[in-house]
Protein backbone atom coordinates (compact mmCIF):
# COMPACT_ATOMS: atom_id res chain seq x y z
CA UNK A 1 0.00 0.00 0.00
CA UNK A 2 1.83 3.14 -0.95
CA UNK A 3 1.45 6.88 0.24
CA UNK A 4 -1.09 8.27 -1.93
CA UNK A 5 -3.87 5.13 -0.66
CA UNK A 6 -3.11 5.13 2.67
CA UNK A 7 -4.06 8.85 2.86
CA UNK A 8 -7.39 7.60 1.04
CA UNK A 9 -7.98 4.86 2.99
CA UNK A 10 -7.63 7.35 6.17
CA UNK A 11 -9.77 9.72 4.64
CA UNK A 12 -12.51 7.39 3.97
CA UNK A 13 -11.91 5.94 7.70
CA UNK A 14 -12.34 9.39 9.00
CA UNK A 15 -15.26 10.92 6.82
CA UNK A 16 -17.16 7.43 7.53
CA UNK A 17 -16.60 8.15 11.43
CA UNK A 18 -17.81 11.84 11.06
CA UNK A 19 -20.97 11.13 9.31
CA UNK A 20 -21.92 8.39 11.14
CA UNK A 21 -21.66 10.27 14.91
CA UNK A 22 -23.14 13.76 13.07
CA UNK A 23 -26.28 11.27 12.26
CA UNK A 24 -26.07 10.72 16.15
CA UNK A 25 -26.23 13.92 16.73
CA UNK A 26 -29.14 14.73 14.87
CA UNK A 27 -30.95 11.18 16.04
CA UNK A 28 -29.68 11.41 19.62
CA UNK A 29 -32.35 10.39 22.29
CA UNK A 30 -30.02 11.87 25.37
CA UNK A 31 -28.86 15.00 24.30
CA UNK A 32 -25.24 13.84 26.86
CA UNK A 33 -24.89 11.73 24.01
CA UNK A 34 -25.27 14.28 20.76
CA UNK A 35 -22.92 16.35 22.92
CA UNK A 36 -20.22 13.41 22.68
CA UNK A 37 -21.29 12.45 19.69
CA UNK A 38 -20.63 16.04 18.30
CA UNK A 39 -17.19 16.16 19.78
CA UNK A 40 -16.28 12.64 17.88
CA UNK A 41 -17.46 14.38 14.80
CA UNK A 42 -14.83 17.64 15.28
CA UNK A 43 -12.52 15.32 16.44
CA UNK A 44 -12.69 13.55 12.75
CA UNK A 45 -13.30 16.36 11.13
CA UNK A 46 -9.73 17.91 12.74
CA UNK A 47 -8.19 14.66 11.61
CA UNK A 48 -9.56 15.19 8.06
CA UNK A 49 -8.22 19.24 7.83
CA UNK A 50 -4.96 17.68 9.10
CA UNK A 51 -4.96 15.08 5.71
CA UNK A 52 -5.43 18.30 3.98
CA UNK A 53 -2.31 19.81 5.62
CA UNK A 54 -4.10 22.37 7.72
CA UNK A 55 -2.47 21.61 10.23
CA UNK A 56 -2.60 24.55 12.42
CA UNK A 57 -6.65 24.86 12.58
CA UNK A 58 -6.93 21.25 12.64
CA UNK A 59 -4.95 21.51 16.06
CA UNK A 60 -6.93 24.88 16.99
CA UNK A 61 -10.40 23.11 16.56
CA UNK A 62 -9.64 19.86 18.88
CA UNK A 63 -8.58 22.74 21.41
CA UNK A 64 -11.25 25.66 21.23
CA UNK A 65 -13.81 22.93 19.78
CA UNK A 66 -13.22 19.56 21.31
CA UNK A 67 -11.75 21.55 24.59
CA UNK A 68 -13.68 24.85 25.20
CA UNK A 69 -17.31 24.94 23.42
CA UNK A 70 -17.78 21.24 23.60
CA UNK A 71 -17.38 21.06 27.11
CA UNK A 72 -19.63 23.89 27.76
CA UNK A 73 -21.84 22.25 26.06
CA UNK A 74 -21.68 19.39 28.30
CA UNK A 75 -22.09 22.00 31.36
CA UNK A 76 -24.91 23.20 30.29
CA UNK A 77 -26.88 20.26 29.61
CA UNK A 78 -26.28 18.40 32.41
CA UNK A 79 -26.50 21.85 35.02
CA UNK A 80 -30.49 22.02 33.08
CA UNK A 81 -33.02 19.88 34.40
CA UNK A 82 -34.45 18.85 31.58
CA UNK A 83 -37.17 16.83 30.33
CA UNK A 84 -36.37 15.47 26.81
CA UNK A 85 -39.27 13.51 25.98
CA UNK A 86 -41.82 16.55 25.33
CA UNK A 87 -39.06 17.81 23.21
CA UNK A 88 -39.01 15.17 20.70
CA UNK A 89 -43.08 14.49 19.97
CA UNK A 90 -42.32 15.96 16.96
CA UNK A 91 -39.55 13.30 15.78
CA UNK A 92 -41.30 11.35 13.52
CA UNK A 93 -43.85 13.90 12.54
CA UNK A 94 -40.97 15.82 10.84
CA UNK A 95 -38.90 13.19 10.11
CA UNK A 96 -39.79 12.80 6.20
CA UNK A 97 -39.52 16.11 5.99
CA UNK A 98 -36.35 17.00 7.59
CA UNK A 99 -35.04 13.30 5.07
CA UNK A 100 -36.76 14.71 2.41
CA UNK A 101 -35.38 18.35 2.21
CA UNK A 102 -31.44 17.28 3.09
CA UNK A 103 -31.88 14.78 0.38
CA UNK A 104 -32.96 16.93 -1.96
CA UNK A 105 -30.50 19.93 -1.42
CA UNK A 106 -27.46 16.71 -0.93
CA UNK A 107 -28.40 15.54 -4.75
CA UNK A 108 -28.57 19.22 -5.93
CA UNK A 109 -25.37 19.91 -4.19
CA UNK A 110 -23.68 16.88 -5.45
CA UNK A 111 -24.95 17.71 -9.03
CA UNK A 112 -23.01 21.06 -8.92
CA UNK A 113 -20.29 19.71 -7.85
CA UNK A 114 -20.37 16.41 -10.45
CA UNK A 115 -21.42 18.85 -13.02
CA UNK A 116 -18.04 21.06 -12.38
CA UNK A 117 -15.47 17.74 -12.41
CA UNK A 118 -13.55 19.41 -9.87
CA UNK A 119 -10.14 18.23 -11.22
CA UNK A 120 -8.24 20.49 -9.76
CA UNK A 121 -4.60 19.69 -8.74
CA UNK A 122 -3.08 20.38 -5.76
CA UNK A 123 -1.99 23.97 -6.08
CA UNK A 124 1.72 25.67 -4.82
CA UNK A 125 2.58 24.89 -1.23
CA UNK A 126 5.66 26.65 -1.17
CA UNK A 127 8.07 23.99 -0.23
CA UNK A 128 9.97 24.47 2.94
CA UNK A 129 6.96 26.68 4.53
CA UNK A 130 5.31 24.57 7.63
CA UNK A 131 1.41 25.68 7.27
CA UNK A 132 1.70 27.66 10.34
CA UNK A 133 4.14 30.24 9.16
CA UNK A 134 2.03 29.85 5.52
CA UNK A 135 -1.36 31.19 7.72
CA UNK A 136 0.87 33.25 10.27
CA UNK A 137 2.63 35.45 7.57
CA UNK A 138 -1.27 36.12 6.14
CA UNK A 139 -3.07 36.51 8.82
CA UNK A 140 -0.35 38.86 10.91
CA UNK A 141 -0.05 41.09 7.99
CA UNK A 142 -2.70 41.38 5.28
CA UNK A 143 -5.49 40.40 8.14
CA UNK A 144 -3.86 42.56 11.26
CA UNK A 145 -7.04 45.02 11.40
CA UNK A 146 -9.85 41.84 11.52
CA UNK A 147 -7.06 40.06 14.00
CA UNK A 148 -7.76 42.52 15.96
CA UNK A 149 -11.24 43.38 15.78
CA UNK A 150 -11.22 39.48 16.33
CA UNK A 151 -10.03 39.55 19.80
CA UNK A 152 -12.64 42.16 20.30
CA UNK A 153 -15.95 39.91 19.50
CA UNK A 154 -14.23 37.58 21.97
CA UNK A 155 -13.87 40.28 24.73
CA UNK A 156 -18.08 40.87 23.76
CA UNK A 157 -19.02 37.74 24.01
CA UNK A 158 -17.11 37.17 27.11
CA UNK A 159 -18.83 40.07 29.10
CA UNK A 160 -22.24 39.20 27.23
CA UNK A 161 -22.40 35.79 28.77
CA UNK A 162 -21.10 36.86 31.63
CA UNK A 163 -23.82 39.95 32.04
CA UNK A 164 -26.69 37.25 30.66
CA UNK A 165 -26.14 34.75 33.19
CA UNK A 166 -25.14 36.50 36.42
CA UNK A 167 -28.07 36.19 39.02
CA UNK A 168 -28.22 39.29 41.15
CA UNK A 169 -30.02 37.92 44.02
CA UNK A 170 -32.27 40.47 45.48
CA UNK A 171 -32.94 39.17 49.11
CA UNK A 172 -29.44 38.36 50.25
CA UNK A 173 -27.20 40.96 52.38
CA UNK A 174 -24.42 42.03 50.90
CA UNK A 175 -21.91 45.16 50.95
CA UNK A 176 -22.23 47.43 47.93
CA UNK A 177 -18.49 48.18 47.12
CA UNK A 178 -18.89 51.23 44.67
CA UNK A 179 -21.54 52.79 47.74
CA UNK A 180 -18.87 52.56 50.01
CA UNK A 181 -16.16 54.04 47.99
CA UNK A 182 -18.62 56.56 47.02
CA UNK A 183 -19.57 57.63 50.50
CA UNK A 184 -18.80 61.46 51.70
CA UNK A 185 -18.09 62.12 55.60
CA UNK A 186 -20.83 64.41 55.51
CA UNK A 187 -22.84 61.61 55.33
CA UNK A 188 -21.82 59.86 58.54
CA UNK A 189 -20.94 62.86 60.65
CA UNK A 190 -23.52 65.55 60.92
CA UNK A 191 -20.97 68.70 61.81
CA UNK A 192 -22.76 71.22 64.20
CA UNK A 193 -22.08 74.81 64.68
CA UNK A 194 -22.50 76.28 67.94
CA UNK A 195 -20.96 78.77 70.41
CA UNK A 196 -18.60 77.32 73.72
CA UNK A 197 -21.26 78.88 75.55
CA UNK A 198 -24.92 77.96 75.74
CA UNK A 199 -26.94 81.08 76.15
CA UNK A 200 -29.77 81.36 78.15
CA UNK A 201 -33.18 81.38 76.53
CA UNK A 202 -33.74 85.45 77.07
CA UNK A 203 -37.38 85.96 76.41
CA UNK A 204 -39.20 83.19 78.04
CA UNK A 205 -37.43 83.52 81.27
CA UNK A 206 -37.97 87.43 81.42
CA UNK A 207 -41.79 87.46 80.36
CA UNK A 208 -42.17 85.32 83.27
CA UNK A 209 -39.94 87.42 85.57
CA UNK A 210 -42.40 90.09 86.52
CA UNK A 211 -45.05 87.42 88.03
CA UNK A 212 -42.55 85.16 90.00
CA UNK B 1 1.51 16.07 -1.19
CA UNK B 2 -1.92 15.31 -1.08
CA UNK B 3 -3.49 12.53 -2.57
CA UNK B 4 -7.38 12.66 -2.09
CA UNK B 5 -9.06 15.07 -4.78
CA UNK B 6 -10.72 17.90 -3.98
CA UNK B 7 -14.03 16.55 -4.83
CA UNK B 8 -13.65 14.36 -1.95
CA UNK B 9 -14.21 16.91 0.87
CA UNK B 10 -16.68 19.12 -0.70
CA UNK B 11 -19.11 16.07 -0.96
CA UNK B 12 -18.04 15.36 2.46
CA UNK B 13 -18.44 18.65 3.69
CA UNK B 14 -21.96 18.63 1.81
CA UNK B 15 -23.39 15.04 3.35
CA UNK B 16 -21.97 16.88 6.91
CA UNK B 17 -24.33 19.78 5.85
CA UNK B 18 -27.42 17.75 4.79
CA UNK B 19 -27.34 16.13 8.08
CA UNK B 20 -27.25 19.46 9.79
CA UNK B 21 -29.96 20.38 7.93
CA UNK B 22 -32.24 17.73 8.48
CA UNK B 23 -31.72 17.83 12.03
CA UNK B 24 -32.64 21.18 12.03
CA UNK B 25 -35.90 20.06 10.70
CA UNK B 26 -36.39 16.95 13.01
CA UNK B 27 -35.22 18.32 16.39
CA UNK B 28 -36.73 22.14 16.27
CA UNK B 29 -38.15 21.76 20.19
CA UNK B 30 -34.63 21.49 21.49
CA UNK B 31 -32.62 24.57 21.57
CA UNK B 32 -29.29 22.70 22.13
CA UNK B 33 -29.64 20.46 19.50
CA UNK B 34 -30.69 23.06 17.28
CA UNK B 35 -27.32 25.26 18.43
CA UNK B 36 -25.04 21.93 17.83
CA UNK B 37 -26.57 21.89 14.33
CA UNK B 38 -25.52 25.26 13.48
CA UNK B 39 -22.28 24.24 14.99
CA UNK B 40 -22.16 21.04 12.08
CA UNK B 41 -23.09 23.31 9.50
CA UNK B 42 -20.47 26.11 10.81
CA UNK B 43 -17.91 22.97 10.49
CA UNK B 44 -18.85 21.69 6.63
CA UNK B 45 -18.44 25.10 5.54
CA UNK B 46 -15.43 25.33 7.19
CA UNK B 47 -14.10 21.67 5.67
CA UNK B 48 -14.95 23.37 2.49
CA UNK B 49 -12.89 26.79 3.10
CA UNK B 50 -9.64 24.50 4.57
CA UNK B 51 -9.59 22.12 1.08
CA UNK B 52 -9.80 24.95 -1.20
CA UNK B 53 -7.64 27.13 0.39
CA UNK B 54 -4.89 24.28 0.61
CA UNK B 55 -5.76 23.17 -3.53
CA UNK B 56 -5.49 26.94 -4.96
CA UNK B 57 -2.06 27.39 -2.56
CA UNK B 58 -4.15 30.69 -0.83
CA UNK B 59 -3.91 31.36 2.79
CA UNK B 60 -6.59 32.94 2.56
CA UNK B 61 -9.39 30.87 3.41
CA UNK B 62 -7.67 29.37 6.22
CA UNK B 63 -7.45 32.81 7.70
CA UNK B 64 -11.24 33.10 7.46
CA UNK B 65 -11.88 29.62 9.12
CA UNK B 66 -9.73 31.37 11.66
CA UNK B 67 -12.65 33.98 11.98
CA UNK B 68 -14.86 31.82 11.56
CA UNK B 69 -14.01 29.70 14.11
CA UNK B 70 -13.62 33.01 16.78
CA UNK B 71 -16.80 34.44 15.66
CA UNK B 72 -18.63 30.67 16.12
CA UNK B 73 -16.87 30.32 19.95
CA UNK B 74 -18.53 33.76 20.67
CA UNK B 75 -21.69 32.89 19.22
CA UNK B 76 -21.90 29.81 21.12
CA UNK B 77 -21.05 30.98 24.90
CA UNK B 78 -23.77 33.82 24.14
CA UNK B 79 -26.38 31.09 22.85
CA UNK B 80 -25.51 28.69 26.22
CA UNK B 81 -25.82 31.88 28.72
CA UNK B 82 -29.36 32.45 26.85
CA UNK B 83 -30.41 28.98 26.87
CA UNK B 84 -29.24 29.25 30.46
CA UNK B 85 -31.41 32.23 31.28
CA UNK B 86 -34.29 31.00 29.26
CA UNK B 87 -34.48 27.76 31.54
CA UNK B 88 -34.05 29.91 34.35
CA UNK B 89 -37.17 32.34 34.15
CA UNK B 90 -39.59 29.33 31.84
CA UNK B 91 -38.13 25.73 33.47
CA UNK B 92 -37.97 25.14 29.95
CA UNK B 93 -36.16 24.89 26.97
CA UNK B 94 -38.76 24.12 24.42
CA UNK B 95 -38.93 26.10 21.48
CA UNK B 96 -42.95 24.88 21.17
CA UNK B 97 -43.55 26.39 24.90
CA UNK B 98 -41.38 29.91 24.27
CA UNK B 99 -44.81 31.57 22.63
CA UNK B 100 -45.59 34.19 25.37
CA UNK B 101 -44.99 37.20 22.38
CA UNK B 102 -47.70 35.63 20.56
CA UNK B 103 -50.80 36.86 23.24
Amino acid sequence: MNHATLQMVCFIVFAVVAVGAALAVVAAKNTVHGVLALVLTFFSTACIWMLAEAEFLSLALVVVYVGAVMVLFLFVVMMLDIDMEPMREGFIKHLPLGIGAAAIMLIEMLGIIGVRALNVQPGLNPAGVSNIKWLGEALFTRFLLPFEIAALILTVGLVAAVVLALRVRTFSKRQNPAKQSAVRAGSRVRMVKMAAVAQVPASAPASEEPQA
Amino acid sequence: MIAIPLSWYIVFATVLFCIAIAGIFINRKNVIVLLMCIELMLLAVNTNFVAFSRFLGNPDGQVFVFFILTVAAAESAIGLAIVVLMFRNRRTINVGEIDSLRY
